[in-house]
């Protein structure tokens, strides 16, 4: 028999040290939202909003003045406005840490607005102190969204060091975490689970399917994701959210990292 | 249909046929319906393979209102897609063995089934949860435990029902397609390079095979010849997802048997090839790399394959130590056996079939990308438990690096993408060997050159339905190990 607890400490520390100070988060490479210029769009110009699938471009009402309305809250970070665009208005980034606690934030503003919003409700540190437990629905996701959430307990993200578990009663749960767009038939059990969540008690709409619809939302078996069916206290559109970016989501609800996103785009 | 042998068959010759193609030697692949015209009556379609190397046969059955015969009865596996038929496109099979529904839930209606092109798109099912039929099981010693759709830990969502005396499991019935999300149906409408999107979104854990077996179709349709460097790196990817699944799998596995240490070993080594696919494409999951036609861009290969060989040599002494734990091997052997003729009856796919004697592979058997000159070494074991079907997929994993090994090393120079305008009303069908096994797209195009009608089969579609055999008379402490050892995906089944 192999000596597996020895092969463990033989094999070293895996785990990074990110969030902290020079730790690795392991997403070298990978591609998050595109950014979006619009000082460099053609007028009249369509290309993007023809490529994107999830319609998370579009032609923007006449009286946002902006010659187009880029919501984040739809974008499945396929590339293809990137490929699509004839004038460098989108350009490939890696910013994918898109956790943010209201959702116009994920709609690309001209202006950023004031911070009062970053506050959650002021209470998530007194109450629970720093550590959370989750409780996951999957309401009709593809299985990425699972894939990296399982990744969270893998050895290089070990998700316990930062105090989060996910539990399996929704009676334990702070935080009720859906994936998916929301079908119909994982309707009613996503609402009995939230039901049976003791106050106080946080949601979060992971992945772009859950905060939007994405794109498997609409048609005759699924609903818009999270929207218009429960309170949401923290969006977190991806295809599907790295498991980085779901740690700094999660961290950003217990009021432990800052929201880096307003206005649709990354702070500077 | 391109890429197959097609004719016409009459509803009254059906069972005949099907008869006739198992008596051969063949196998029914899958079989689906569409609407060739809008407001029309549904067409049905059959699929089956008569043998490796020879092209498959695809039957066109026109009911023009006759009485459609089950063919279950003769091809068990056929089952599951006549009741989706009846459910998503509104046809009524004969003599059904199971007339219940299976994709649509009790409670959901449409007044036009929903596949049915006059069916509004946006339109959203009624529903109202109804009761549902289970085996008539009673007993004073039987007992029933309802499981799900909400689990515990991270789970895709599924009930699963068990009838159990103590230990004992006398039957086990999964309630899936909780999670269908009507995909086919999103397909419709689309342009043919928005649809590779979508196909990669169907199942994240299999995006380059979906995506892989979309494009083809198209391809076929087109009569467009891919750049051999992009075959090639076609080959790449759909390798380093078979790699990164099956590293799951083997992790996965160990925490059913409460092998913890053996268990954050796969997990790691897992993480570590999803971050080498983030270097290779953007993406952990090897999406948006495909594209009808071959490639949206080059890939760079470089560090690839240093990486790869520190990862072959982790994983050999993984498996080794795997291999001599007996705490863990003893979990696994005689547990879940599929034998190998309900495995061929009832359409297991992949590693699950190729863990029962059925020696069947869609990369060698039928070749595509650039397999034919890259064919990997299948692996083939007799047992059909546990231990056999974690045996295949270890194999698999050395097969998939030896696979890559020959591509970087003798990778073409070239571009990677040809045209690829599929003509109107063409239709074209694709396939890939996906992780799980056998993975098929057919892909009909309007007469205005954008999707009509996409069909998926998906090997867990196939696994899912096999399962329930191998849990029966089994008891309740091997059912997770059992589960695990098939690999199944519950998006790939529901849709």
């Amino acid at each position: 028999m192999p000596l597996w607890t020895l092969f463990g400490l033989r094999r070293g520390r895996a785990t990074t040290t990110w969030p902290g100070p020079g730790g690795d988060d392991g997403q070298a490479g990978v591609l998050g939202m595109p950014r979006f210029d619009p000082a460099r769009c053609a007028p009249d110009c369509r290309a993007c909003v023809d490529a994107c699938l999830p319609g998370a471009i579009a032609p923007a009402p006449k009286e946002e003045g902006a010659h187009l309305r880029v919501d984040y809250g739809r974008c499945i970070t396929c590339q293809l406005c990137v490929e699509a665009c004839p004038t460098g208005a989108f350009t490939p980034s890696n910013d994918w840490a898109f956790g943010v606690r209201r959702r116009e934030d994920l709609v690309w503003a001209e202006a950023t607005t004031s911070d009062a919003a970053q506050q959650l409700k002021g209470t998530i540190r007194a109450v629970f102190g720093r550590s959370l437990h989750v409780r996951h629905v999957d309401a009709g996701s593809c299985n990425g969204c699972e894939s990296e959430l399982q990744a969270l307990n893998n050895p290089f993200y070990n998700l316990h060091r930062l105090g989060v578990f996910f539990t399996p009663s929704p009676r334990f749960a702070d935080l009720l975490l859906v994936t998916g767009p929301v079908t119909y038939a994982m309707r009613e059990p996503l609402l009995e689970t939230y039901g049976a969540m003791p106050e106080p008690r946080w949601v979060m709409a992971a992945g772009t399917c859950a905060v939007s619809g994405g794109v498997s939302g609409g048609g005759y078996a699924c609903a818009q994701g999270l929207e218009g069916l429960m309170p949401v206290d923290v969006y977190l559109p991806g295809c599907p959210p790295n498991p980085a970016a779901l740690i700094h989501a999660l961290l950003m609800l217990l009021e432990r990292a800052a929201q880096h996103v307003q206005g649709g785009r990354l702070g500077d | 249909m391109n890429g197959t042998l097609m004719h016409d068959v009459g509803a009254g010759e059906l069972a005949a046929t099907c008869e006739k193609m198992l008596r051969d030697g063949g196998r029914m692949q899958m079989a689906y319906a569409w609407f060739p015209e809008p407001g029309g009556p549904a067409e049905l379609r059959y699929l089956a393979a008569p043998g490796a190397r020879q092209p498959f046969a695809l039957w066109r059955c026109r009911p023009n209102g006759a009485v459609v015969p089950s063919l279950a009865s003769f091809s068990p596996l056929l089952g599951w897609y006549e009741r989706e038929m009846a459910d998503l496109c509104g046809v009524n099979f004969e003599g059904h063995p199971e007339p219940y529904p299976l994709v649509l839930h009790e409670g959901a209606q449409a007044a036009i089934p929903p596949l049915d092109p006059r069916y509004p798109r946006a339109q959203a099912l009624v529903f109202q949860s109804a009761p549902w039929r289970l085996p008539e099981i009673e007993s004073r010693d039987v007992q029933l435990l309802p499981f799900g759709p909400v689990r515990a830990d991270v789970f895709e969502s599924a009930q699963f029902l068990f009838f159990y005396i103590g230990e004992g499991i006398l039957h086990f019935h999964p309630r899936l397609f909780f999670k269908h999300r009507g995909m086919e149906q999103r397909f419709a409408g689309l342009t043919p390079e928005s649809g590779t999107v979508l196909a990669e979104r169907v199942s994240a854990v299999g995006s380059v095979a979906h995506a892989l077996a979309y494009c083809q179709a198209l391809e076929t349709a087109a009569d467009c010849v891919v750049p051999l460097r992009a075959r090639w790196l076609r080959v790449l990817l759909a390798e380093m997802e078979r790699l990164y699944n099956h590293l799951h799998y083997l992790g996965h596995l160990c925490h059913t048997t409460t092998l913890k240490v053996g268990e954050a070993e796969g997990k790691l080594l897992e993480e570590r090839v999803k971050q080498m696919n983030a270097g290779l494409t953007g993406s952990r999951f090897l999406r948006g790399a495909l594209v009808p036609g071959g490639l949206r861009r080059d890939l760079n290969t470089a560090g690839l394959g240093a990486a790869l060989e520190t990862l072959a040599g982790e994983f050999t002494d993984y498996v080794d130590k795997l291999e001599r734990t007996n705490s863990h091997l003893d979990r696994l052997i005689t547990t879940g056996v599929l034998t190998r003729k309900t495995a061929f009856d009832q359409g297991a796919a992949g590693p699950v079939e190729r863990a029962s004697g059925l020696d069947r592979d869609m990369r060698r058997d039928h070749p595509y990308a650039a397999y034919d000159e890259v064919a990997p070494v299948v692996a083939l074991r007799e047992k059909g438990d546990a231990y056999a079907r974690a045996q295949v997929r270890v194999a698999e994993v050395e097969a998939s690096l030896d696979v890559i090994r020959r591509v970087l090393s003798g990778l073409p120079e070239g571009g990677v993408r040809a045209p690829c305008v599929a003509p109107a009303s063409s239709e074209g069908l694709g396939w890939s060997e996906s992780p799980r096994g056998s993975l098929y797209y057919a892909v009909h195009i309007d007469a205005s050159g954008r999707l009509a009608r996409v069909k998926i089969k998906s090997p867990s579609f196939s696994n899912w339905r096999v399962f329930p055999f191998t849990v029966h008379d089994s008891n309740m402490m091997d059912y997770a190990i059992n589960e695990a050892s098939f690999g199944l995906t519950i998006a790939g089944c529901d849709r």
